[in-house]
């Protein structure tokens, strides 16, 4: 895939996100996805076989990337506090399965959170600004951010405004961004591009660069709410953008597919898409998360088939 | 000019695996040759691996909600559903089964019937088993009590050796009409009845994964599903004696529910309930009375 990599020193930045029009100038001056030709890479890094140590070594990888997520309305404090005991020690059973990235919660769970998982290296997450429609003043999206941010979130998953991008108004969606970007104080940013609503690769590579450019410290796929999520296409697309944004600004941003990735095989197809689109340094927690619930389960179910050499069940795991 | 004297190219069939309610390869793309007894080559059946195995397995665990869920009604109506459509392809399995057995059409055609009657037997037990195996008891307390049978899970069912259809339909019928989800791993010499009998499953309204049938080496097959966490019980009726006891060693690391005859079963005759009940946990429930 040819790579877009238009250099931009801080000055170029600055200029580029100046006015609405040079913003569209920009964005609009990436080159276009082949949408067929990344579909078609993404499917054949697919078919690659990891097997025993190197299955070992991506599982726990995977488990200690994921951001244990529950997004439900039928959330409870208790149920927080328990995903929160799973995600710090996922198998009781066997100590060294490293703990969970981070716990993702509604902002109003955040405090519940972080009071559970205090001590234990595992970071708060709360999605903010309007989840998941993001439709909501502005004020109120500064707020939310700044609330999860006081209950102790150290790190927030905001949406952008989808109306505004596809209406065109690039610049009032960076605006936005660097808003709660400043309302987020220490804690990390992640942005959710909603690829699902965009439409079009093209559209999903502009936003991308557009949260960049920002400030993100993260992109993320989608929120999970709608019926097209992370797919290992739009995830490549992704990484091959968080690359070219380094090649050119020498800012590292990490990426989160987050919403239909259920099994152990369909992250290892996940880690082998960032080691051969953005590379090694990629592979980190630091870098490269999951959004999931069930997934850990299923990650589970094969680490213990590695230890044990029989198949495991769901009655072997905690039901969340 | 094409030659219309010529004869007809004939169209062989691809005997393929039953896992899910569909009919893939085996993930291993292996296959194995099937012949009659005295060496005619009949056609390659798919030999399974372990992984095959494990997804049956997980087809069979996604199956089993919905199906120990049904009515007893419900699931002897699909089971009788079974008897009509094997009806249907009576003819198929006569010949299926002389080829595999190498006996006359008669003896094939009544083997035929008696594993079409023997659908319709077990269609007749799913509304009645519970009446049998169940039971309201008399305690020395103020209470309701009562037992009654439910389904194990999934069970993992070595078919009997020697009998591809009838002693197929005689271990497999019982395990589903009391709610279980099975996957199955047919006679390694005669497979292909096994395999039509999914085409037959796979249009009765069985809900896919209730029935998985594999093609295969059982001591391959076997010790994965034995070893399986997620597997409730296994029926080694089929299984060789040395291989059985292997199993059992194997399932009891997981306390699984064993079913194993000691002595060879005749399956022509009267079948009786043991079967039904090999696969049935008792639920016992106390329920205080007079408040």
């Amino acid at each position: 895939m040819p790579s877009p990599a238009p250099a931009l020193a801080p000055a170029d930045v600055a200029d580029v996100t100046a006015t609405d029009s040079a913003l569209r100038r920009f964005l609009h001056g990436l080159p276009g996805v082949d949408a067929v030709g990344l579909e078609g890479r993404a499917a054949t890094l697919a078919t690659r076989s990891i097997k025993t140590t190197a299955k070992a070594f991506a599982i726990d990888l995977a488990i200690s990337m994921i951001d244990l997520t529950t997004l439900e309305g039928a959330d409870t404090p208790g149920k927080v506090r328990s995903l929160c005991a799973k995600g710090v020690s996922p198998d009781p059973t066997d100590r060294t399965v490293p703990s969970v990235a981070a716990i993702c919660v509604y902002s109003d769970l955040a405090g519940v959170a972080a009071e559970a998982v205090r001590g234990t290296g595992v970071q708060v997450a709360s999605v903010a600004t309007a989840f998941p429609a993001g439709r909501a003043a502005r004020s109120v999206k500064l707020a939310d951010t700044a609330e999860a941010v006081a209950a102790g979130a150290t790190e927030i998953d905001m949406v952008i405004d989808r109306g505004a991008f596809l209406a065109g108004r690039y610049l009032e969606v960076f605006d936005e961004i660097r808003a709660v970007r400043e309302a987020c104080g220490d804690a990390h940013l992640k942005v959710i591009l909603e690829n699902g609503e965009l439409a079009t690769y093209d559209n999903i590579r502009r936003a991308s660069w557009l949260a960049m450019l920002a400030g993100a410290h993260f992109i993320k796929t989608s929120t999970g709410k709608v019926a097209v999520n992370a797919t290992p296409a739009n995830t490549l697309l992704m990484l091959e953008a968080v690359r070219d944004f380094r090649d050119a600004t020498g800012r590292q941003v990490g990426v989160k597919p987050a919403g239909g990735i259920r099994t152990a095989k369909d992250a290892l197809r996940y880690l082998v898409l960032v080691n051969e689109t953005a590379g090694d340094d990629w592979l980190a927690p630091a870098w490269f998360r999951f959004g999931a619930s069930s997934l850990l389960n299923d990650l589970l179910m094969q680490r213990q088939k590695l230890t044990t050499g029989v198949y495991s069940g769901p009655d072997y795991v905690t039901v969340d | 000019m094409s030659d219309t004297s010529a004869a007809r190219l004939s169209v062989l069939k691809t005997y393929k695996l039953f896992i899910g309610g569909a009919f893939p390869r085996s993930e291993s793309g292996r296959v194995y040759d099937v012949t009659t007894p005295d060496g005619r080559w009949l056609a390659n059946a798919p030999l399974a691996s372990r992984k095959d195995a494990r997804d049956a397995v997980v087809a069979a665990r996604k199956a089993f909600p919905k199906w120990s869920g049904a009515t007893a009604y419900n699931r002897g109506q699909i089971l009788y559903r079974i008897a009509e459509m094997l009806q249907g392809r009576h003819d198929q399995f006569r010949i299926q089964l002389a080829e595999a057995q190498g006996v006359d059409a008669d003896r094939a055609a009544a083997a035929v019937d008696a594993a079409i009657d023997r659908w319709v037997w077990y269609a007749g037990w799913t509304d009645k088993i519970s009446q049998v195996a169940g039971a309201t008891n008399p305690v020395a307390g103020p209470y309701l009590n009562l037992s009654s049978p439910e389904p194990t899970g999934v069970v993992a069912v070595v078919a009997p050796v020697g009998s591809p259809l009838l002693g197929l339909v005689s271990v497999l019928a019982p395990v589903i009409a009391t709610g279980n989800t099975a996957v199955l791993v047919a006679d390694p010499a005669a497979p292909l009845p096994a395999l039509t009998l999914a085409e037959v499953l796979a249009t009765s309204d069985l809900p896919g994964g209730v029935v998985n049938v594999l093609t295969g080496r059982p001591a391959e097959l076997g010790p994965p599903l034995a070893g399986h966490q997620d597997v409730n019980a296994l029926d080694l009726t089929g299984a060789s004696p040395d291989l059985a006891v292997d199993l059992e060693a194997a399932a009891a690391e997981t306390l699984k529910r064993i079913h194993r005859p000691r002595t060879a079963e005749d399956f022509t005759a009267d079948p009786g309930t043991g079967r039904l009940t090999a696969f049935l946990e008792t639920k016992t429930v106390w329920h205080p009375i007079g408040v």
